[in-house]
C-alpha cells in the first residue's frame, strides 16, 4: 500500500547523499588526528619542517572539511524532508544523539577550525596546538554521536512504543549510549577513517618521493602515515570482527545474508570464502568453505549455531503473526484510548508490532492478510544477499591488504629505506582510492543489510518515507546529483592544485 | 524528573527560541555580509576584506542552524517531521544555499582567475539571500497557517507546493527577514572591516534598516487587520501526552495579538524590533560601531521574539484541518527526552558560549586590505 517509485527515489537520494558525505568524513577523521600529531611533534621539537607538514596537510584537510560540512547538513535535514514518518516515529530517541552531536562535538570542531587556519599569528604555539587537537577531538566525538544514532537504528534499545503518542519513546538514555552495536560501529568506523587519512598522506608522499620533490616533508609524512596506518589497519580488522560479533547478537539476518547462508550450519559454522549467491533459487553455487571461521567470528564459540536465512524467515513469520493482534489493538486504542483490553493486548505483543507493519506493504489492515501475504512479508526481511555477500568480501580483502601494505611500509621505514623502494611507492600511490572504496562498501553492508527496516524490527523503510509528491523527490534527486558532481569536480581540482603546489616555500592557503 | 511535563514544554519553547535567536544573530550577520558582498567591495581586495571578516567564524555560526535543526528533531519531532517535509522544495533551496556557502568561502580565493572569483561572489550572495528570504517566507506562512493534516496514525498529508508558499503576506515577511539580516550583516562589516568597506557598509545599513523598519511595521499592520489567527477551543492539556489530534482548534481572526493583551510586557518585543532599526537609520555613522552591532542584534531578537509570542502556543497552525495544528502542548518529545536534552543543553551551551567568546577575542580587531594582502596563507 505504498507508492513504490516515491520509496525508491527517496532511498536512492538518501543512499547517494550519504555515500557522498561519507567520501569526506573518513578523511576528516583520519587527517585531523594526523595533522594534530604532526603539529605536536613541531611543538615538542621546534623543527619547522613539522610546521610545514602541518600547514600543508592542514590545507588539504580544510578543503575536505568544507565539503564534509556542506554535505553533512543535507544528512541532518533529510530525515525531516524525506523520512518524515521516521522522524515522527523515533525522533524522541533518535533526535537526542543528533542534537547532542551538534552541541558537544560539531560546535567544537566548527568553532576551532577557523582559528586553525586564521590563528597561526594570533596564538602561541601551544595554544595553536590545543586548537588543532580540539578540532580533531570534535571530529571524532561527532562520529561517536552519529554512530550512537545509527547504532540505535540497528539495535533499538532503551525505548518502547507509546500508543497515546503513536511513536517510540525513550526509556533509558544509558542503554542508547552504551548500545554495544553503537560502540563497536564507532571504533570500527573511526579506525577506518584513520586508515583513510594514513593512506591519503602515504600516497601523496609516495608521489612526491617518486618525483623527487619535497623530500624532507614527504619522508617524514610517509613515516608518520605508515606507523599510524598500521595501527589503524590492525584495529579496523579486529574491531570489524567485533562488529560481526555484535551483529550476530542483534541482527542475525544481516550475518546470514552477508554469508549467503540459506540454511543453519552445524556449529561451528564455516566461512564461505567464495560462492555465487543465487537469490532466485535461494541457494549459493560453487561455495568454497573454510571450516569453523564464521562460528568463531559470529558466536566466539565452537558449539553455537549461526542461523540460516530459511530459519530466520520462519522466525520472522512467527513474529508477524504475533504482531497482528498488537496492530489491531493499536487501531482500537487510537479510536478509544480508554480500551484497557486493547492496551493489555498491545503491551503483550508490543515487541512484534513492527513485524505486523511489514504487512502494510500488501494490505492496509494487517488483520486481513492472507497466509501468502504473511509469507511474502516474512521473506521481505531478507536483505539483498548479492550486494551484502560481495560488498563484505571486497571490504575484508581490502582490510587485509591495508595491513600488508602498511606493514611493508613500516618495515621499510624502520630501515630508513622507504624512499629507495620504488615498487612500494608505486603500490602506495595507486592504492589511494581503496580506503574510500572499502568505507563505502562498509556502509553498504551496514545499511543495505538493515533493510527492509528503517529501524530494525520496529519500523519498515517503506512506511518511514515522507508522503510528498514523487516529482519533488525526482527533482531534488537530479538536483543533488548535478550539484554534488560539480562540487566533486571542483574539490578534486583544488586538491590537485594544492598537492602540486606542495608544502614549500609557504604552505599557501589562499594566494595569487 | 524534578520538573513537571508542562513546565518542561515551556522551557523548551524558550530554549528553542533562544537557539533561533542565536542562529539569527550569529549566522545572521554572515548571511547578511554575504548578501552585501557584491556591494560593499568593488575590487577583489575589498571583497576579500569583507569575506575575511566572517572567514574564521562562519563555520561555527552555521552550527547554530544545525543545532537548531537537531534540537527541533529531539524536542519536537512532530514539528521537525511535518515542517521539513511539508516545506520540501523550500528546504532544499535553503540546503543548496547552505552547501554553497562552505565551499564558496573555502574555494573562492584559491584560484587567481577574476571570473572564478566573481562567480563565487555571486554564489555567496545567493547563498546568503536565499536562506534569509526562505526563512522569512516560512515564518509568514506559519502566521497564515499551512494546509496540512494528520491521519489517525499521525502520518502527515499536505495540500500545498512551493508556489503556494510565495503568497503576498509571506513574501512581505521574507523581505523583512532579508532587510533585517542585511542590516545586521552591514553592522558587522562596519564593525570588523576597515576603510572604504566599513564606510560603505555603514552607509548601506541606513537604507536596509529603513527597509526593515517600514516592512516590519507594514507586516504588523497587515497582521492586525487580517483574518489570521487560531485558538485552541478544547483539549490540549499542557501536561498531557503529545497527540496533536487530541484537541480542537478554531480560526480566530486577531488571535495572534491576544498574547500581548495577556502579557503586556511582551509588547516590548515588537517595540524592540522597531526601535532598533530606527536607531540605525538615525545614527549609522556613530562612533560606536560595537554598540550599533549590539543594537541590530537586539532588533533581530525582538523580531524573532515577536514571531514566537504571537504564535504561542502554536508552532505550526494548520489552515485546512486546524485541529491537526502543532502546538507547544502536543508536538513535543516525551518528558524524559525533554529532561535529558535540558541537562545536556545546560552543561554544553555555556561551554560553547565560553569558547566562542574566546575565539572572537583572539580574532578581535578590524580586517584591513593590508592584512589580507600581507597574509595570503592565513586568509581566504
Amino acid at each position: 500500500m505504498s507508492d513504490s517509485s516515491l520509496l525508491e527515489l527517496s532511498r536512492w537520494q538518501f543512499a547517494i547523499t550519504a555515500l557522498y558525505h561519507f567520501l569526506f568524513v573518513p578523511l576528516t577523521l583520519g587527517l585531523s588526528v594526523l595533522v594534530a600529531i604532526m603539529e605536536s611533534v613541531f611543538v615538542m621539537t621546534g623543527r619547522t619542517v613539522w610546521r610545514d607538514m602541518t600547514r600543508f596537510w592542514g590545507t588539504l584537510f580544510g578543503i575536505n572539511f568544507a565539503m564534509g560540512v556542506a554535505t553533512g547538513i543535507t544528512m541532518e535535514f533529510q530525515f525531516g524532508t524525506n523520512w518524515a514518518y521516521y522522524s515522527h516515529y523515533v525522533g524522541d530517541i533518535f533526535g537526542v544523539p543528533l542534537a547532542i552531536e551538534g552541541l558537544m562535538a560539531f560546535f567544537l570542531e566548527a568553532t576551532f577550525i577557523g582559528l586553525f587556519f586564521f590563528g597561526w599569528d594570533r596564538l602561541s604555539r601551544v595554544q595553536h596546538l590545543a586548537v588543532t587537537w580540539l578540532v580533531a577531538i570534535g571530529s571524532n566525538l561527532s562520529a561517536l554521536w552519529i554512530l550512537i544514532a545509527n547504532g540505535w537504528m540497528q539495535n533499538p534499545v532503551g525505548a518502547h512504543f507509546n500508543p497515546d503518542t503513536m511513536r517510540m519513546e525513550l526509556t533509558s538514555i544509558a542503554a542508547v549510549i552504551f548500545n554495544p552495536v553503537a560502540q563497536s560501529k564507532f571504533v570500527h568506523t573511526v579506525s577506518a577513517g584513520y586508515v583513510t587519512g594514513a593512506m591519503f598522506v602515504l600516497s601523496i608522499s609516495a608521489w612526491f618521493i617518486l618525483k623527487g620533490r619535497h623530500l624532507e616533508v614527504a619522508r617524514r609524512s610517509a613515516t608518520v602515515a605508515v606507523s599510524f596506518g598500521l595501527a589503524a589497519a590492525l584495529s579496523v580488522v579486529v574491531l570489524g570482527d567485533e562488529s560481526g560479533y555484535t551483529a550476530n547478537q542483534h541482527q542475525k539476518m544481516k550475518i546470514a545474508a552477508m554469508e549467503s547462508m540459506w540454511h543453519t550450519e552445524p556449529a561451528p559454522a564455516p566461512f564461505v570464502a567464495f560462492g555465487i549467491p543465487d537469490v532466485k533459487n535461494r541457494t549459493t553455487h560453487a561455495e568454497v568453505k573454510v571450516p569453523w571461521v564464521l562460528g568463531l567470528i559470529a558466536t566466539r564459540s565452537t558449539d553455537q549455531e549461526v542461523q540460516g536465512i530459511y530459519e530466520l524467515v520462519a522466525t520472522a513469520r512467527e513474529r508477524i503473526v504475533s504482531g497482528i493482534p498488537a496492530y489491531t489493538a493499536l487501531r482500537a486504542l487510537r479510536t478509544n484510548p480508554k480500551d484497557s483490553a486493547a492496551r493489555a493486548t498491545l503491551e503483550a505483543h508490543s515487541a512484534d508490532l513492527g513485524y505486523a507493519l511489514l504487512l502494510r506493504r500488501y494490505v492496509s489492515d494487517p488483520a486481513t492478510a492472507s497466509a501468502e501475504q504473511i509469507d511474502q512479508a516474512a521473506w521481505d526481511t531478507v536483505p539483498s544477499v548479492g550486494w551484502l555477500f560481495w560488498s563484505f568480501r571486497l571490504m575484508v580483502a581490502m582490510g587485509f591488504f591495508f595491513i600488508a601494505l602498511f606493514a611493508w611500509g613500516f618495515w621499510l621505514a624502520a630501515r630508513r629505506s622507504c624512499d629507495r623502494q620504488r615498487g612500494f611507492l608505486r603500490v602506495a600511490l595507486w592504492s589511494l582510492p581503496l580506503p574510500w572504496l572499502a568505507a563505502e562498501l562498509g556502509w553498504v553492508v551496514a545499511e543495505h543489510g538493515r533493510q527492509p527496516w528503517a529501524i530494525e524490527g520496529v519500523l519498515p523503510t517503506f512506511l518511514a518515507v515522507s508522503p510528498i509528491p514523487t516529482s519533488s523527490v525526482a527533482m531534488s534527486l537530479v538536483g543533488f546529483v548535478l550539484f554534488y558532481t560539480t562540487l566533486a569536480v571542483v574539490d578534486v581540482m583544488l586538491l590537485r592544485k594544492y598537492i602540486r603546489l606542495g608544502p614549500s616555500p609557504v604552505a599557501g592557503l589562499a594566494q595569487h | 524528573m524534578p520538573i513537571d511535563y508542562a513546565t518542561l514544554k515551556v522551557i523548551w519553547w524558550l530554549l528553542l527560541g533562544t537557539l533561533l535567536v542565536g542562529f539569527a544573530i550569529m549566522d545572521g550577520f554572515d548571511l547578511g555580509a554575504a548578501i552585501l558582498l557584491p556591494f560593499v567591495g568593488r575590487t577583489d581586495a575589498e571583497r576579500r576584506v569583507a569575506i575575511n571578516t566572517v572567514g574564521p567564524v562562519w563555520e561555527g555560526n552555521q552550527v547554530w542552524l544545525i543545532l537548531g535543526g537537531g534540537a527541533i528533531f529531539a524536542a519536537w519531532p512532530a514539528l521537525y517531521a511535518a515542517s521539513f517535509s511539508g516545506f520540501y522544495l523550500a528546504m532544499l533551496l535553503v540546503l543548496a544555499a547552505l552547501i554553497l556557502r562552505p565551499v564558496g568561502f573555502k574555494f573562492r580565493s584559491k584560484m587567481p582567475s577574476a571570473t572564478w572569483r566573481s562567480t563565487w561572489d555571486w554564489l555567496l550572495f545567493a547563498g546568503g539571500l536565499v536562506p534569509a528570504l526562505v526563512f522569512g517566507v516560512a515564518m509568514g506562512n506559519l502566521l497564515e497557517g499551512v494546509p496540512f493534516g494528520f491521519d489517525s496514525e499521525l502520518r502527515a498529508h499536505y495540500e500545498f507546493g512551493l508556489f503556494d508558499l510565495l503568497n503576498p503576506f509571506a513574501l512581505l515577511c521574507g523581505l523583512v527577514s532579508v532587510a533585517m539580516l542585511a542590516t545586521h550583516g552591514a553592522r558587522y562589516l562596519a564593525l570588523k572591516a576597515d576603510g572604504v568597506v566599513a564606510a560603505r557598509a555603514a552607509e548601506l545599513s541606513r537604507w536596509t534598516a529603513l527597509g526593515w523598519l517600514l516592512l516590519f511595521a507594514a507586516g504588523g499592520c497587515w497582521l492586525a487587520h487580517s483574518g489570521y489567527g487560531y485558538r485552541i477551543s478544547a483539549g490540549a492539556l499542557a501536561g498531557a501526552a503529545s497527540d496533536p489530534l487530541a484537541k480542537t482548534v478554531v480560526t480566530a481572526p486577531g488571535a495572534w495579538l491576544g498574547n500581548y493583551q495577556l502579557w503586556p510586557v511582551a509588547r516590548g518585543l515588537p517595540v524592540l524590533g522597531l526601535i532598533a532599526p530606527l536607531v540605525l537609520v538615525l545614527l549609522p555613522r556613530a562612533r560606536a560601531p560595537g554598540t550599533l552591532f549590539v543594537c541590530s542584534a537586539l532588533g533581530v531578537a525582538g523580531v524573532i521574539g515577536t514571531m514566537g509570542v504571537s504564535l504561542f502556543p502554536f508552532l505550526l497552525p494548520s489552515s485546512s484541518e486546524p485541529s491537526s495544528s502543532l502546538t507547544v502542548w502536543d508536538a513535543s518529545s516525551s518528558a524524559r527526552t525533554l529532561w535529558i536534552m535540558l541537562l545536556a543543553t545546560a552543561v554544553f551551551l555555556p561551554i560553547v558560549l565560553a569558547y566562542t567568546a574566546w575565539v572572537y577575542r583572539v580574532l578581535r580587531g578590524r580586517v584591513t586590505v593590508a592584512h589580507v594582502e600581507a597574509n595570503p596563507d592565513s586568509t581566504y
